[in-house]
């Protein structure tokens, strides 16, 4: 769902980018304190993954095809900023190296996929494990679902920027987003919990939301107080 | 090289063969069709907002992931190179990004974490 320039209208595009430069800066403090030796060749491997995973389209019906998001997966194995600036970074040399989505419409694309997709994705994602038991059964069924929604959601935000642009009309075009990206966020949720599984089983200690650690504020507070 | 350090690379360089292998074996074969929101915009009939712009960015390398020059006589050829070629660009970006970002001593802090964990 990379926007193309001349869907959106100038207001949009900048609020979408104040936001998303917002959001991908805020990342880029939280970078400072959470990369380490072992996330910072994660963090390229899950860039190059995303990239060249987004170049895989599969069809869905009618004449239409989706490609991986990756905006959950890269949250489950990062946490939900290094995640974000990873979806940022895929975006940015798509738009600039391969003209994937448009300049102009960069801000709009890292806030759905980024902030949306990524960001608020992970939150919805941690919601529903707390609220599961606490097995690898249930942490897989939480990573299908959140990743599911956050393709519908990433679309839901696409259609209202359309709308608000005077694009297309919220009742023409959300329902139509939301139909076809519940069937790409089908692939999204499959994609997602092949790739976990397999770093789960490889590496268990590369995907930083399993465990059952204490959540990143928490954390954060524990650090305070240990310096 | 501690073992786990290694074991680390291990992992990094096998999940970037990977990806590298879906981006030059596969991407010439995926769908060709319209993605989610083309297809709306074809069907609510609002594609042509996008083709009637100019566009901001006019630099791409490689536009529509196609080696230009390429792309007529070798198509699958095109597609194969731009995802070798943009899935260890980015590699490299990325890698030196989190580098840049990483707080400085962090390498110090880092051994320092491993070897209290063997304690």
């Amino acid at each position: 769902m990379h926007i193309p320039d001349g869907f959106l209208n100038s207001g949009v595009s900048i609020a979408t980018g104040v936001i998303a430069a917002g959001a991908i800066g805020y990342g880029m403090v939280k970078a400072r304190e959470e990369l380490d030796e072992k996330s910072v060749p994660l963090l390229a491997l899950s860039a190059a993954f995303v990239f060249a995973a987004q170049m895989l389209n599969f069809p869905v019906a009618g004449g239409t095809s989706g490609h991986f998001l990756g905006g959950i997966l890269v949250a489950v194995l990062l946490g939900p900023w290094l995640g974000g600036l990873v979806i940022g970074l895929v975006l940015l040399i798509q738009c600039l190296g391969f003209a994937d989505g448009g300049l102009a419409a960069l801000g709009a694309n890292v806030f759905n996929m980024a902030v949306v997709g990524t960001m608020f994705g992970y939150l919805i994602f941690f919601g529903i494990k707390s609220l599961l038991p606490k097995t690898k059964k249930y942490f897989m069924i939480s990573t299908a679902v959140s990743a599911w929604l956050s393709v519908i959601l990433a679309s839901g935000a696409c259609a209202l920027e359309l709308a608000v642009s005077g694009t297309v009309p919220l009742h023409v075009g959300l329902p139509a987003m939301l139909g076809v990206h519940s069937l790409i966020g089908i692939g999204e949720a499959v994609i997602t919990v092949v790739v976990v599984g397999v770093v789960l089983a490889a590496r268990p200690d590369l995907v930083k939301a399993y465990g059952y650690l204490p959540p990143i504020p928490e954390l954060d507070a524990a650090e305070v107080t240990q310096s | 090289m501690n073992a786990r350090k290694k074991s680390l690379y291990i992992f990094v360089f096998a999940g970037l063969a990977i990806a590298v292998a879906l981006a030059l074996l596969v991407s010439p074969w995926a769908s060709s069709s319209p993605d989610g929101l083309e297809k709306v915009a074809q069907d609510k009939g609002f594609e042509q907002k996008a083709n009637e712009t100019e566009s901001a960015w006019n630099g791409a390398p490689v536009p529509d992931y196609a080696v230009p020059g390429l792309n007529k006589r070798h198509p699958v050829l095109a597609t194969a190179l731009a995802g070798l070629v943009g899935t260890i660009a980015i590699f490299l970006i990325a890698w030196g990004l989190a580098l840049a970002l990483k707080k400085r001593g962090g390498e110090e802090e880092g051994g320092h974490g491993v070897a209290t964990d063997k304690e």
